[in-house]
């Protein structure tokens, strides 16, 4: 996997919340044997109109966002079926960052990410960054009024810096410091849990393998 | 402190713990479908690896295969090229596949527990986010990505960090007509779809334990639509009993099923054991659910209105607006004047034995509304014959259904089964999303009596008060 240390790019919002992942790579793209080719399939539903062409009236396909590279979103984004095309197909398209908003407190609270298609992302060197909902608010109205803007994923320092001109503006993230590493070095999971195959034989004979054995 | 059971399945099966903070964890079952397993075996070649456990991963065809009498020779030539990787994949690496024709074909979901696969106190992963379905057993199971699938095929483990977990306790007695469909539809339309996230939930309380383990499955089937990965219900004499029924062809038989017996009595949460959230449902007062919206956790009571903007703490007033323009629906409409052009049984949720037994009693001895397009996928071969066995598929066509083989179907119409624009559907299956069973298709989700209802009458009814 490559690294991820810092990329900069532009903004794009997509100001949608539980933008599940029907949506972000519809069913009959999941019929491809192959890892790559999604990119222009991503939100396809939303993109295209009946004669496949672009919808003007989706608001990614603005002119303004044509190169974005990261984007800022709502809460919930990428509920539901734990398709990792959804993760091929937004990095395909060219999303290096994805930015979404917690909301809510305490019981209520509502993550940016689900689970499975955050753990995915990981996976895939896509950076999902969570901030507040105040912050995402200020991010959508800078990107609104200040068209080309661009910002920077710093992971090493777990910021994200809005280039506003003149005015910077810094929001510092959250992150587990095991999955910061893991993409700080591009490293391979599979790699990684192979230096523990001896650990995996002594279990394997220990585990009740009477419960794991099956046998016809 | 005593254990919650999500707590001892997990401490069974850690390898090691990692220097990032996470575990490895052991894998006991690996399911494997068509649509997330080709880029996964992929790698395998790629890096010139074999399959760890063939003996513990186990495939079937369901998302993309037909479910039509021609389904032996699949039409669209990209859903046979990744049926045909499979079939491939499972043969150069040695893995037990269940394809179209074989007699224990399925969905993923129903064929495990049908085939002792799944049984108490295991950790199984597949491709597939409705893998939750197998906690029912009091397994950890849960979806996972391709690369993760891998992963699994790789080394049989997973690398994981442990969630916190949930109680859910359905306290009292449910009502003559209402189902544990709808009981996860009213939780799910409590808590909201990122209600569960971070979670493992567990379900339990008087009325869960009074559920067979088909209704049980179906509740657990949906945990990932509450936003939980896993959900699980402990496992007791059903559980038992369910495992010992009939020839399960994998499940442990003789000497090893007395050993195994006693390890799953022990696995049940302990009195003492704290869960980081608690949950309380009163079952008794669960009126049958419809979802009115575009996620499951947009669904009310049958006899209550579809809210108003704003009404429901968990729903933004702009999600609800968007939903009330899409599914063609107001605020303050009663969904028993909703009519329906098409209903689907099946799915991962609700297609087994007793899911089309109770449809078949609704159906009995009547017709479907003329306009209505009735579906009634199985949800394994085994399931097909069976409900064959009991007549079923006779009360179901005399009803006027398409009486189909089985497999995902409707669900996610990634196969012939689908919803033309605008059309409405009363479905059994899980998601409600936009453009899930078809572009433009409009999905409301219900339990299998309340979708058989909806047939004949051509729109919904409470099934409480339905004659």
């Amino acid at each position: 996997m490559e690294p991820f240390t810092t990329h900069t790019g532009l903004v794009a919002t997509l100001n949608r919340a539980n933008v599940d992942t029907d949506q972000i790579i519809p069913k009959q793209f999941l019929k491809s044997i192959k890892r790559t080719g999604f990119g222009p399939s991503a939100f396809f539903d939303w993109r295209y109109d009946e004669k496949a062409n672009p919808d003007p009236s989706f608001e990614l396909n603005h002119p303004r966002f044509d190169g974005r590279s990261i984007l800022v979103t709502r809460n919930n984004f990428g509920c539901g079926s734990s398709r990792e095309h959804a993760v091929w197909a937004l990095h395909q398209d060219g999303y290096n960052v994805i930015v979404a908003p917690r909301i809510g407190e305490g019981d209520a609270e509502v993550p940016g990410f689900a689970d499975i298609f955050r753990n995915n992302s990981f996976k895939n060197g896509l950076l999902t960054i969570e901030l507040t909902n105040c912050q995402v608010d200020e991010i959508m109205d800078l990107v609104e009024a200040n068209e080309g803007l661009t910002a920077t994923a710093d992971l090493p320092n777990q910021e994200l810096v809005l280039h506003v001109e003149g005015a910077e503006k810094r929001y510092g993230f959250e992150i587990d410091p095991g999955i910061k590493n893991q993409l700080v070095q591009g490293l391979d999971d599979i790699d990684q849990s192979l230096k523990s195959v001896d650990a995996i034989d002594t279990f394997e004979t220990k585990h009740d393998n009477q419960l794991a054995e099956v046998i016809l | 402190m005593g254990k919650t059971l999500f707590e001892k399945v997990w401490d069974r099966h850690v390898v090691k713990e990692l220097d990032d903070g996470s575990s490895l964890l052991y894998i006991d079952r690996h399911l494997i479908h068509e649509v997330t397993s080709p880029q996964a075996f992929e790698g395998l070649r790629l890096t010139k690896r074999k399959v760890r456990r063939p003996d513990l991963s186990f495939a079937t065809m369901d998302h993309n295969v037909p479910t039509d009498d021609g389904r032996l020779s699949i039409k669209d030539p990209i859903a046979k090229a990744q049926v045909d990787a499979l079939i491939k994949n499972c043969d150069d690496f040695g893995v037990n596949l269940f394809g179209i024709g074989h007699d224990w074909q399925g969905i993923v979901h129903v064929i495990g527990p049908q085939l002792g696969i799944t049984v108490p106190g295991l950790t199984i992963v597949c491709g597939d986010s409705h893998t939750s379905t197998h906690g029912a057993f009091g397994c950890i199971a849960f979806g996972i990505g391709t690369s993760e699938v891998e992963h699994v095929l790789v080394t049989q483990t997973l690398r994981q960090r442990k969630p916190k977990t949930m109680f859910v306790d359905f306290q009292g007695t449910l009502q003559p007509g209402v189902t544990s469909k709808d009981m996860i539809l009213k939780l799910i339309g409590t808590i909201g779809t990122a209600g569960g996230t971070g979670y493992a939930m567990e379900y339990g309380g008087e009325a869960v334990r009074s559920l067979s383990m088909e209704a049980r499955m179906t509740m657990c089937n949906m945990a990932i639509e509450g936003g939980a990965r896993a959900g699980m219900i402990a496992p007791d004499q059903t559980t038992i009993d369910y495992v010992m029924a009939g020839d399960r062809p994998y499940a442990p038989k003789g000497s090893d099923l007395d050993r195994s017996i006693e390890m799953w009595k022990s696995l049940p949460t302990d009195p003492d054991a704290e869960f980081d959230r608690t949950v309380v449902i009163d079952a008794s007062d669960i009126a049958p659910q419809v979802s009115w919206g575009t996620s499951p956790g947009m669904v009310i009571d049958v006899d209550k209105p579809i809210p108003q903007p704003g009404e429901v703490s968990h729903i933004s007033a702009v999600d609800a607006e968007n939903a009330y323009e899409y599914m063609g629906i107001k605020p303050g409409m009663k969904m028993t004047d909703i009519e329906i052009d098409t209903v689907f049984i099946g799915s991962c949720t609700n297609s087994r034995i007793e899911d089309l037994r109770e449809a078949a009693n609704v159906m009995k001895d009547r017709k479907k509304n003329d306009r209505v397009k009735l579906l009634v996928v199985p949800g394994s071969q085994e399931v097909r014959t069976q409900a064959e066995s009991e007549g079923l598929d006779v009360i179901f066509k005399a009803a006027g259904a398409e009486w189909r083989w089985a497999g995902c179907s409707m669900c996610l119409a990634m196969n012939p089964d689908k919803l033309a624009p605008k059309e409405r559907c009363a479905s059994t299956s899980n998601r409600n999303f936009e453009g899930r069973q078809g572009k433009g298709g409009r999905t409301h989700l219900v339990s299998p009596t309340m979708a058989a209802a909806a047939a004949i009458e051509g729109r919904f009814v409470d099934i409480r008060t339905w004659a």
